[in-house]
Order: C-alpha cells, then structure tokens, then sequence
C-alpha cells in the first residue's frame, strides 16, 4: 500500500533528523507564485493562483515526509522588466526554487530566460505565447495549460466542421492577436473555410467596438472571431449582443471569469477553447471544492487549476529525486519532470514533451442558455474534444533548439 | 451601392452615427473637466475614477438595493457628487494657493487610489449591468439598425451638456460662478461664500462625471479600468477645444467623436491615434485651443 510506504519514508526521514543540530532548517522548497496582482488578469490568475500553489503544497503530502514547502508571492504588473527583476531576486536573494504561474507572454519570455540563467525551474501556465516551447524553449520551463496554437486549433478547426465555414476577425493590434488571427486563419482554410476580412483595432486603448462589428457584420461572414482577451474581449461580446450582430462568435481566449462577468444572457451561445473548466469530471469538480474553500464564491479559471497541477507535478518529483538536489540543478528537475508522467485531478494522466510543452485535451466548448444553466458557474456544456496528441503543435514544427539534440 | 472612397455610403452613415455617440461620451466628460478646471484652475485627473464610480454605484445600487437603472440616473451622481465635494474639503481645497501641478499630481493619486480599491474590492474583470429593459429594441435608421439605448445616449449627453451650459453661462448661479474665477475676492467682498461655490462646483463636476458612468454602464464593462481607457483621450478633448472653455469642449467632444469614427473605417490601426494627432496640430496653430482665449 503506498500510504504505509509513504508513512515508512515518513518514518525514515523523521529518524534521520535527530542527528543534525536542534535548531537547523527542516528541507525547504521554495515557490513563488510570479503573477498579476493588480491588473487585468488578477481574477484569471491572481490570489486564486497563489490559493491553488498552497493547494497543491497541501496535497502532495511533503509536510508528512519532513519537507517544508514555502510559497512567496509577487506581482508582475504584466511588465517584461518587473517580472525579470522579481525573478532575479527571488532566484539569487530569497532562495526561491522554482516559479510558478506568469499571466503575460512578454513577461514568460523574460522569466524563463531568468530561469535558465540561473539554472531554476518555471512552470508557466497563463500566458499564450506558442515560442515558449519553440523557438525560445529552454531546459528549465514547461508551458501548462494552453497555448495560441491550441486555442487557434480548437476552435478553428472545430467551427468550421461545425458549419462555420466563412469568417471575420476583430483583432487586438499587438503581437498576441497577430498571432491568433496567423494561426486561426491557417486552421480555417485547413478546415475547407474561408476567411473574409480582418479588422485591427489599436489595443489597449479601444473601449467602443461598434464600430468594427458593423464592419464584421457587413462582411456577411458567418463566424465573428475575437483575436482578444481580457476587458476588450468582454466588451467586444457586450456590444456585438447590444447591436445584435446576427453571427456565431468564437472567442479566442476566453476565460470562466470573463464569461462570469458578461452574463449568461449576453454571453449565450459564445464558442470558446479551455483545457480545464471546474465541471467536466469528478477530478475536475474535487478541485473546485478546495479551491472553493479557500476563494469562496468562485470557481477555478483553466490557469488556476494549471497552477495547481504544475506545482503538484514539481513538488512530486522535487521529492522523489531528493530536496538537495532539486534544488541545485533546475535543468535536472525539469528533464525528471518531462521523464515522469504527470497525475491529477484537473487534467488527469497526461505527460510533458521534450520541448517543455505540457500535452492534454483541449476542450470545444459553448456557453450555455440561462435556462440551460443550473446555477452560478454552471457555464459551459462540451462541443468537441482534440485529444492530447493532437491538441497542441506537432514537436518538429515548433522550431526548439531542444528537439534536435 | 454609392461608393465613398472605396466604402459603401450606408456602413459610412453608421460609422458617422457611432462617432457620434462615442464623441457624446467626450463631451460629457470632458464639459466636467472644463468647467472644474474654469472655475477652480485644477487639473482633474482624477475625472477617470469619478466616471468609474458612477458605473460601480449604480451597479452597487441594482445589485444591492434591487435599485434600477432610471433612479441610479439620478442617485449615482449625487452619490458620487457628494464624494467629490469631500474630496474637495478634505484635500483638493489645501492646493489653490500653489501651482497646477500640484493639484494634477493630487488627483492623480487620488485616481490610483481609488481605482486601486475598486480593483481589490471587486475585481479585474468587471460587473455586468443589463440594458434597462425601456431600451432593449433596435430603432431602425434605414441605413443601420440602432440599438435605443445609443440613440438614448446621445440624447441624454446632448440634453445635459445644453443644461451644464445654460446653468454657467445664461443664470445669475452661473455669472456669480464666473464672476468667482475672474475674481474671487471681489465676489466675496459681495457676500458671497466663494469657497462654498468652488466647493459645490467641485461636487457638480464629480456628478457629471457619474452621470457619464451610468450611461457607459450598460455598454461597457464595468470595470475598475473603465475611466482610464477614457481619460486620456478626453484630455485632449480638452486641451483642443481650450481648457477651460465649455463650449469648446462639447463641440469639439462630439467633432472628435465622429473623426474617430471615420478613422476606424479607412484606417482603424490609428483611431487611437488620431485624436492625439489633431491635438498636436492645434496646439502648433491655436496654442490656447479651437474656443480658449489666448
């Protein structure tokens, strides 16, 4: 039985301390949970992120075997150069092991390069950016949760087989909705659909959208792609159900908390990718509770349960190869992290490629009807489903110096 | 279909309409800024927040009193009103003596802070504020479908920025007012309580700010960024019509509104832009702005 194994390690370690002096620190990892305390993404990632880290600490059960798990927490204000700094410090000063979380692609970029320089771990789950685990992969990051190309994936393809074959874009005018119009586009004529026009809209400082409906609108397109998250992706939904915009909308990243914030009423109907939503399984919904407990009034977003899963996976293996040895060499525990299969409850049994790419499903999902849903956060009913091995970019197409060693 | 530099005429008329809605917005936000910074020679920044507020109480208001959208028209302002004149008892009256910057830099803490509680107390990702359920439909302009609650929009911005301008410019409160910022020691040695004025006028500024926020309710989210998308391109609203002056700043509120509107048709990368683009022309050839008296 692996509980009475575990209590014997337990046991072991316990009998072990005696010898080293009264006073001297118990083996302790150090986490810290880099994300967006104060702007767009807090609710996304935010304190949920840092519950859901105390989360995972509680459940590998690490406290039973002696070790001590420390989490910090910072906000990255969603600056490249503030979440850099944090890591630094973290990483030289405060003895910090590995990071968790990093809402930002911009700010993921420069925390993984951080992380490789000093030889630490990252474990990003909340940006977007598809380079993380291509062209700039390293040795010392996983990306978790999802990633533009498996959003683009999901719903492009899924759409249009669908019957969503012609399409328009409204995209937010930086590199993030560049990218999903790119790889959206690509999957859309895959798929046998076409798309009719696009339209850029200056980000971040754009709050009327009608305008740019109306143009959708008057493409005659079928399906109204959102290239945009956050406050711009809600508005874009607010206004296009406000002008009655008679097309199908595909948000391209949309996330539980946004859906929360526009309503049932407005949002109905909406296609959106996760690869975790509180209410797909058992596991899924045994995690809500926790996170529940400790945020009450709210359900877990995909990036929050990536978290938790993320850090589960580390402390798991951190343990296994030994405290003092995780700790030293990062590009170890990482590669030992891709060699060993990854558990939970939020995303199951799944596994992390050689290029730091965390594979599981992505999930096609609708917003329900307000009649159909049966409570607060009852928001999703599942259209389609990629399979892991499918879901995310094939290895060799992705560019990462790691593959070809 | 009538072609207009490659755009059909029809989506041009739609286009037009929305900019002017959006340059309703302007015009009502930044006839507040005129008339605090005529009157009391502050440069408000902290306008944005006060939008925001009006939003947050009115939606406060629904969702904890089950108070609907037409009384929040009316309380959010005054609720918000009230605020402002306590700003302006408590800090903003300590900065008349010293120069502008001081007061900018004040309520632009004030701005922070408040958007800052705002953010912890409720969240990034906003509240959402139903349409009220009188202005659901679409009106039909033969050109394009309407929703009512736009056209709603523009006539309640236009009917309250021809209020604020008659109220300042054509009533005896208004001249006292006036009279006040040419000079105030004067107007006291007359037996009026000029510091009462500023501090009323503050107030009034704050609720017209509010009452833009109810409006904005509805169509945009509800959240503890809202004012700051706003407020910098209202700014220059602002500085084009002339500081200070209020006619400026409506006309040019609603002008810009519909160039605006017209950029995100021909070249929607610089709608953003575009405004900021006109400022910089007007400051070259009007250094006081379009309406400002050198």
């Amino acid at each position: 039985m692996p509980m009475s194994r575990r209590a014997l390690l337990g046991t072991a370690a316990a009998t072990a301390l005696p010898i080293l002096p009264a006073r001297a620190q118990k083996p302790t990892l150090k986490i810290g949970v880099l994300t967006d305390l104060s702007g767009p993404y807090k609710d996304v990632a935010g304190p949920g992120a840092i519950e859901s880290t105390r989360q995972a600490a509680e459940d590998s059960g690490l406290k039973a075997k002696g070790i001590e798990v420390e989490i910090l927490g910072a906000d990255h204000q969603n600056k490249a150069d503030v979440g850099a700094s944090v890591a630094r410090q973290w990483f030289d000063r405060d003895g910090v092991d590995v990071i968790l979380e990093g809402t930002n692609s911009g700010e993921a970029l420069a925390v993984a390069s951080v992380a490789r320089e000093k030889n630490k771990v990252f474990l990003n789950s909340g940006a977007a950016t598809s380079d993380l685990t291509g062209t700039q992969c390293n040795a010392n990051t996983i990306h978790w949760v999802y990633d533009t190309y498996m959003l683009a994936h999901s719903t492009g393809g899924a759409m249009v087989k669908a019957g969503g074959d012609s399409w328009f874009f409204i995209v937010a005018d930086y590199a993030f909705g560049h990218a999903l119009e790119r790889d959206t586009t690509e999957f859309v004529q895959q798929a046998g659909g076409k798309v009719l026009g696009a339209v850029r809209y200056p980000f971040p400082s754009t709050t009327d959208f009608s305008s740019f409906l109306l143009q959708a609108q008057s493409s005659g397109a079928k399906v109204l792609g959102l290239a945009s998250t956050g406050t711009d992706g809600i508005n874009l939904i607010k206004q296009a159900h406000e002008f009655g915009i008679p097309m199908r909308i595909a948000g391209l990243l949309v996330f539980l908390t946004d859906v929360h914030s526009i309503g049932l009423e407005v949002a109905q109907g909406l296609a959106l990718t996760a690869s975790y939503y509180w209410d797909l399984n058992p596991g899924t919904r045994r995690f809500a509770d926790k996170f529940t407990k400790r945020q009450p009034g709210r359900r877990p977003t995909m990036v929050q349960a990536g978290v938790y899963s993320s850090g589960l996976h580390y402390l798991k293996v951190a343990a296994e190869m030994g405290v003092a040895q995780a700790k030293a060499d990062g590009a170890a525990t990482v590669a030992r992290m891709k060699a060993t299969p990854t558990d939970d409850d939020c995303f199951g049994r799944g596994s992390i490629r050689i290029d730091g790419r965390k594979l599981c499903p992505s999930y096609l999902f609708e917003v329900k009807k307000p009649s159909e849903s049966r409570g607060p956060w009852d928001y999703y009913k599942l259209l389609a489903t990629t399979p892991a091995d499918q879901a995310f970019r094939p290895l060799a197409a992705g560019g990462c110096p790691l593959v070809k060693g | 279909m009538i072609m207009i530099f490659g755009k059909p005429l029809l989506l041009l008329y739609g286009q037009l309409t929305l900019g002017l809605i959006n340059g309703a917005f302007y015009a009502l936000l930044s006839l507040g800024l005129a008339v605090i910074f005529g009157l009391l020679n502050i440069i408000n920044f902290a306008h944005g927040a006060l939008f925001m507020l009006g939003a947050y109480v009115a939606w406060a208001l629904l969702e904890y009193l089950d108070i609907g959208y037409w009384p929040a028209l009316v309380l959010a302002p005054l609720i918000v009103g009230v605020f402002g004149v306590v700003l302006e008892k408590t800090l903003i009256q300590r900065l008349y003596k010293l120069d502008h910057l001081y007061g900018l830099l004040l309520t632009f803490g004030c701005a922070l802070i408040i958007e800052g509680l705002a953010r912890n107390e409720f969240g990034s990702s906003g509240m959402p504020y139903a349409i009220p359920e009188a202005l659901r439909g679409p009106l039909d302009l033969g050109f394009m479908m309407l929703p009512a609650y736009r056209a709603w929009v523009v006539v309640a911005a236009a009917g309250m920025c021809l209020l604020t301008w008659l109220v300042i410019e054509k009533t005896r409160l208004g001249s006292t007012l006036r009279a006040a910022t040419e000079n105030a020691k004067l107007v006291q040695a007359f037996g009026v309580n000029v510091p009462r004025l500023i501090t009323l006028t503050y107030g009034a500024g704050a609720a017209l700010a509010a009452f833009a926020g109810v409006l904005a309710a509805p169509i945009y989210s509800v959240n503890p960024g809202m004012g700051s998308n706003f407020i910098i391109s209202v700014f220059a609203v602002v500085v084009i019509g002339g500081m200070g002056s209020i006619l400026g700043s409506i006309i040019t509120g609603f002008g810009l509104g519909i160039l605006e509107g017209l950029t995100k048709v021909y070249y929607p990368e610089a709608s953003a832009t575009v405004i900021f683009v006109v400022m910089v022309i007007v400051l070259l050839a009007r250094p006081a702005g379009l309406f400002g008296k050198a």
